[in-house]
């Protein structure tokens, strides 16, 4: 019997190896967010003042819908060739498949973060004024928030009709409590007004208790026929 | 049981009515608001309603989701009795109460708590198998339909006496509206799932609702509230006239609320009947050309 991890990096494995060879989902997903930034900036011209106020929530809607587009990818692929058929059937754990999926959204958007934060502060003339090293915890903490539940969401609108709309149907209400930690979180950090501290704990709890909970459902999803 | 239904029909309708005019004529004009206050007859009593709904609709996909599954299934039963020794038990400690809200009533809490494993095990007994998921729909569209009309009422009662239509940020306005968007997009899971499937995802879905709310209570914690403090087992505080007629209108809509979850929960059992008589029908059709017969409701 393998264990859970063999099962899990493997997937990660492939996953990686597939999103290197084809760069669908990272490709789309940085466009995406580029004409989201854009946007943005077209439509609002803050001061610098005002900007510290505001961009804490533009960044986060917008790696929010980047997100999206790339979870609705995740699990399209698996049906092609009934990969996911043959996944049910087989003893891998389905945990283990789920762990390996999170893992990969949790990097694909990892790096689209890492590569749009920078445009970020360029378009708003951002200077940090609180502690930016909490800005990583917050970071970390809120992917993996969106990611986790991204995942899990998406597995189970792979079921529905219209999949690709029902993702955020699901996703954006049970993720509201995230990004409020999230938004209010990096925006007491820009502007150095409050601590983060409380919303760094929040996230923490959220992930917590939703990875549990997904840990704990997916299977049921998986096979639910 | 049936005979029960018209009856049932016809208290409703004079409690609704009396409720009506005992919020009308009877009870006194507030204080401070005038005659504008009245609608919280009819909009704190919907909030109760529906928060109860959510509150067996999270429990029955609970037990939906681990009915089958014995060893789950136990292990739930002992949490929830956990839950329910503990809840009370930690009520009664200091510590414990100095961490309540200002004004929240310690037995107040206890009673909230013992409420959990009693319809855990009172649903558990009443709606077997795949009753539980009926009782999930219906308490979820009921629900779903007594909190629009809680996030309808309170915007038209704040814009006089706040000045505004809504306060971002509020604790109450916001988890009830995040409770009413998770309840939405459940319905909408429902309504696009195949159906095989559909319950289990449901079920699923509810329990990372519930899961939510308390998250979304706690994330705007420091945010300041400007909704009036609870009347019953809270801070708040009312004339005792006014309580009465409160209490009148809950039972109506308490009443009332059940009257249309029963009617729901017979359509939707015809209706599951009928979709599995068509589903039978199809298949010895192709056999041998013989139908199944329907019950008589069903027919």
């Amino acid at each position: 019997m393998t264990s859970i991890w063999t099962v899990t990096l493997a997937t990660l494995k492939k996953d990686i190896r597939l999103e290197w060879r084809s760069k669908d989902a990272l490709n789309s997903m940085l466009f995406f967010s580029l004409l989201v930034v854009v946007i943005f900036v077209f439509s609002f011209d803050p001061l610098a003042e005002e900007s510290r106020h505001i961009v804490g929530g533009l960044v986060w809607v917008g790696f929010l819908f980047a997100a999206v587009v790339a979870l609705n990818q995740t699990w399209a692929r698996e049906l092609r060739n009934q990969v996911l058929d043959a996944y049910r059937v087989s003893p891998a754990p389905a945990n283990a498949l789920f762990l390996a999926k999170v893992l990969g959204n949790f990097i694909f958007v990892g790096v689209l973060e890492a590569l749009m934060t920078p445009l970020f502060v360029i378009f708003y003339n951002l200077r940090v004024l609180g502690s930016a090293w909490q800005l990583i915890p917050i970071a970390i903490l809120g992917t993996w928030a969106l990611v986790v539940n991204g995942t899990f969401f998406a597995a189970m609108s792979l079921r529905t009709r219209n999949r690709e709309i029902m993702l955020p149907l699901l996703l954006f209400p049970i993720s509201i409590p995230a990004v409020i930690a999230m938004v209010a979180g990096t925006t007491a950090i820009l502007t150095g007004e409050d601590s983060a501290h409380f919303y760094i704990v929040l996230l923490l709890t959220y992930d917590v208790v939703f990875t549990t909970a997904s840990l704990a459902l997916f299977e049921t999803i998986l096979h639910a026929e | 049981m049936k005979r029960l239904f018209p009856i049932l029909s016809i208290v409703t309708a004079i409690l609704l009515a009396y409720a009506l005019y005992e919020a009308l004529v009877v009870a006194p004009a507030d204080a401070l608001q005038g005659e504008v206050y009245r609608i919280i007859y009819y909009h704190v009593p919907s909030a109760w309603t529906a928060f109860l709904l959510f509150f067996i609709n999270f429990i029955a996909s609970i037990q939906y989701l681990v009915s089958g599954k014995p060893a789950a299934k136990s292990a739930t039963k002992w949490i929830v009795i956990a839950i329910g020794v503990i809840g009370v038990i930690a009520t009664f400690i200091p510590a414990v109460q100095q961490m309540l809200p200002t004004g929240m009533r310690p037995s107040a809490v206890a009673t909230t708590v013992i409420l959990i494993p009693a319809f855990y095990f009172l649903i558990g007994k009443f709606f077997p198998g795949d009753r539980l998921d009926v009782l999930a729909v219906t308490t979820a569209e009921v629900g779903v339909v007594f909190c629009t009309i809680v996030l309808v009422t309170g915007p038209i009662w704040a814009r006089p006496v706040w000045g505004i239509w809504w306060a971002p940020g509020d604790i109450r306005l916001t988890s009830t509206l995040v409770l009413w968007l998770i309840y939405v997009s459940y319905l909408v899971l429902r309504r696009f799932s195949n159906s095989a499937q559909t319950q289990m995802l449901a079920a699923a879905l509810a329990v990372f609702g519930a899961l939510d709310v308390p998250l979304v209570y706690f994330s705007i914690w420091f945010f300041r509230t400007q909704h009036p403090q609870p009347v019953i087992g809270g801070g708040g505080s009312m004339d005792p006239r006014m309580l009465n007629v409160l209490l009148i209108s809950w039972m109506a809509f308490l009443c009332f609320a059940f009257l249309v979850c029963w009617s729901r929960f017979r359509l939707e059992l015809l209706h599951r009947e009928v979709e599995e008589a068509y589903a039978m029908e199809s298949l010895a059709g192709s056999v041998a050309g013989v139908s199944v017969p329907l019950t008589r409701r069903a027919q």
